[in-house]
């Protein structure tokens, strides 16, 4: 059984627009039930059923944790990634029924906090519209950084604002607006926590600023789902099912494995959680490591991978599946 | 039909028992002649009509004896009940966890009415009928763990889930085998089992606390823990040992049958879905070893795994000063048979 795989039937009640990148799903439930309460800066995993292959594809719920009608999720078009945003803004059109998982939070609010200081960038926004409704309902102490290429790519400052003022504040890369990062960090009462979410470099570039601005890693919260990226095909033996198989370019490690009919656990399906960590019974080649869950030392031991991200490139590998 | 409520005591004249159905319903935890720990973690799924697995949360014929002894313990000593103030919004999940639950399991006992924050909430068998606002703490008698918890069989501890860790940082205990609330309120996962022998050695907290971390909405988990208790006493506190511990050097061949009982926590596990805090319900079965023996298998059984129980276990369960005096007796039950595979009474 997979963790966190319990499904729940939806269909698609609204497909909106938000700019020229970023559109808006909104999903009801299919039974007319409401949907499960959840907590801001969890996701659901998307199934896309794309003709002969599934994707599978983890999105944070942006709509207010206190209204469960329905779930929004956000999706950001890539035109050179393995396709699920694709797939979501050309293919799938409201009336549609659709299967996502039940709420997941890797994301969670430490509701010790006296404060919640959140740094976003670019679609990494998506989890705070769902966090910023949770603390505002309860009466919460919170401010939102949020930078992005434009105003026009901006996705939801402009709700944001009318929702908090002067709460939120914007930073515009075509207009040189630096977010003041360091001034920011040393001038934050204690028991604040710092929440981020962005794209890679940005969240390194948070965290060791916090760092070294002596921030506890503890007060420190971020949210970094890799998006698997596609790479050159490469075989794979499954030692414990005993079977062989091919990853395609567009494909994960752990789609393939799932196309197999095998089964393993998963959660995030972004290098993070942990669930489908997998021991590698021999290799010849090289690994792409791309999780932030094993160790430096995991990596370089070559006896696990993380099949939601990782890849390999070599002669042969056989993994403990 | 619904449930026939007991009247009953768990101290002074102990007069409780359990009827001749619920032996049968009794959640035996042996499912082979030996016990060692493992992580015997399985998910919470219903079991069959009548056992105890029938509901998510199991209301049976103790239930009004045992929330009356849980109100005299909480008026002797108000510390059974503690939550660190992070840890309201988990109380509100737990009391939408159990009256939703409550009420959909025993309708003829529980109603809940629901029209957006305006909850209207009926008790019949403790007589309750309140209209609250959901979220809003003023509108309630107590806090929403505490009033929703002294209406349900079974501690409950509130896990909150940060760092990757579990902190024990809210809690109902008042039917507990011998720890207190008040001195692990705020440990972490590693800190509260401290003093568990042999387990940590063999890696069971690290991978136990793995699968917590990971348990999701919608799918709960469940495991079963024993001990034995002298008295069919709820209340065996480290507050009160002053009261119950002596009561371990009471047992005699003559008195076993009523004395000694075997204790068995169902413990479930549940994501809690505003909090994203861990509940964790601790339900504290009691039977008597006159009405444990009406099973021979059972018996033979028990006799068995007390015989061959490792001596630490023994020692950090409480029971080695009348072990002997419990085998004793239970050897006139065991006739070396074998004995069939399962839990079942046969």
């Amino acid at each position: 059984m997979s963790a966190g795989t319990s499904k729940i039937d939806v269909t698609v009640t609204d497909i909106v627009p938000v700019n020229e990148l970023v559109k808006r799903f909104h999903f009801r439930r299919t039974d007319g039930a409401i949907l499960p309460t959840f907590s801001g800066g969890a996701h659901v995993v998307v199934e896309m059923r794309d003709d002969d292959r599934t994707r599978l594809n983890p999105y944070s719920l942006m709509s207010s944790p206190l209204d469960t009608t329905d779930y929004t999720i956000s999706v950001r078009r890539d035109d050179v990634g393995r396709g699920g945003s694709l797939f979501m803004h050309n293919r799938v059109k409201p009336g549609q029924r659709m299967v996502i998982s039940n709420p997941v939070n890797l994301f969670s609010l430490d509701l010790r906090a006296r404060k919640h200081l959140m740094i976003a960038g670019g679609i990494g926004i998506t989890p705070f519209m769902a966090q910023t409704s949770q603390l505002a309902g309860e009466g919460g102490n919170f401010e939102l950084h949020y930078t992005c290429r434009s105003e026009a790519l901006g996705t939801y400052a402009d709700v944001l604002q009318a929702r908090y003022g002067r709460r939120i504040h914007l930073y515009h890369d075509d207009r040189d607006e630096k977010l003041p990062l360091e001034k920011l960090l040393s001038s934050q009462p204690l028991g604040t926590h710092l929440y981020i979410c962005g794209p890679a470099g940005m969240i390194d570039w948070v965290r060791r600023t916090a760092s070294e601005a002596g921030w506890p890693s503890e007060t420190v919260h971020y949210e970094h789902f890799a998006a698997p990226q596609p790479g050159k095909p490469f075989d794979v033996t499954l030692a414990v099912s005993g079977k062989q198989i091919r990853v395609g370019e567009q494909q994960s490690l752990l789609e393939a494995i799932e196309a197999a009919g095998v089964d393993p656990p998963y959660l995030c399906r972004g290098g993070v959680c942990g669930q489908c960590e997998t021991n590698v019974v021999s290799y010849d080649g090289k690994f792409l490591h791309n999780d932030h869950w094993l160790s430096e030392e995991e990596h370089r031991s070559g006896c696990k991978i993380m099949p939601c991200v990782s890849r390999f490139e070599g002669k042969s590998l056989v993994l403990e599946r | 039909m619904g449930i026939n409520f007991r009247k009953e005591t768990f101290r002074d004249d102990f007069t409780f028992r359990n009827s001749p159905e619920h032996i049968r319903r009794f959640p035996f935890p042996f499912h082979e002649d030996a016990y060692m720990y493992a992580v015997n973690i399985e998910p919470h799924v219903p079991g069959p009509k009548g056992s105890v697995l029938e509901h998510g949360i199991d209301v049976d014929e103790h239930y009004v004896s045992e929330m009356h002894d849980r109100a005299l313990v909480l008026a002797e000593d108000p510390l059974r009940c503690q939550s660190l103030p992070h840890m309201t919004l988990a109380g509100w999940d737990l009391l939408e966890l159990l009256m939703t639950s409550k009420a959909e399991s025993y309708p003829e006992h529980f109603t809940l009415n629901r029209d957006g924050d305006k909850w209207h909430w009926i008790n019949r068998p403790l007589g309750i009928d309140d209209r609250f606002t959901f979220g809003d703490v003023s509108t309630l008698p107590y806090g929403p763990m505490e009033y929703i918890t002294r209406q349900s069989q079974g501690d409950f501890c509130i896990l909150d889930q940060r760092d990757g860790n579990l902190w024990m940082d809210a809690g109902i205990v008042t039917t507990q085998a011998d720890w207190s609330l008040d001195f692990d309120i705020g440990m972490n996962f590693f800190e509260w089992h401290a003093p568990v022998p042999l387990a940590h050695e063999k890696g069971i907290f690290t991978r136990a606390l793995k699968f917590l971390t990971n348990i999701q909405q919608g799918a709960p988990a469940r495991r079963l823990n024993w001990t034995m208790t002298i008295n069919p006493r709820l209340d065996t506190s480290p507050e009160n040992y002053h009261k119950w511990g002596t009561d371990r050097a009471t047992v005699t061949p003559e008195n076993v049958g009523q004395k000694v009982h075997l204790r068995v926590e169902l413990q479930s596990f549940w994501r809690l879905p505003r909090s994203n805090a861990l509940v964790f319900p601790i339900r504290c079965y009691l039977i008597k070893m006159d009405e444990l023996v009406t099973s021979p298998k059972w018996a033979r059984r028990f006799h068995r795994v007390l015989r061959d129980l490792p001596t630490e276990l023994a020692d950090y369960k409480g029971l080695s000063r009348y072990r002997p005096t419990v085998l004793e007796w239970l050897s006139q039950y065991d006739d070396g048979a074998a004995t069939s595979p399962g839990f079942g009474p046969d």
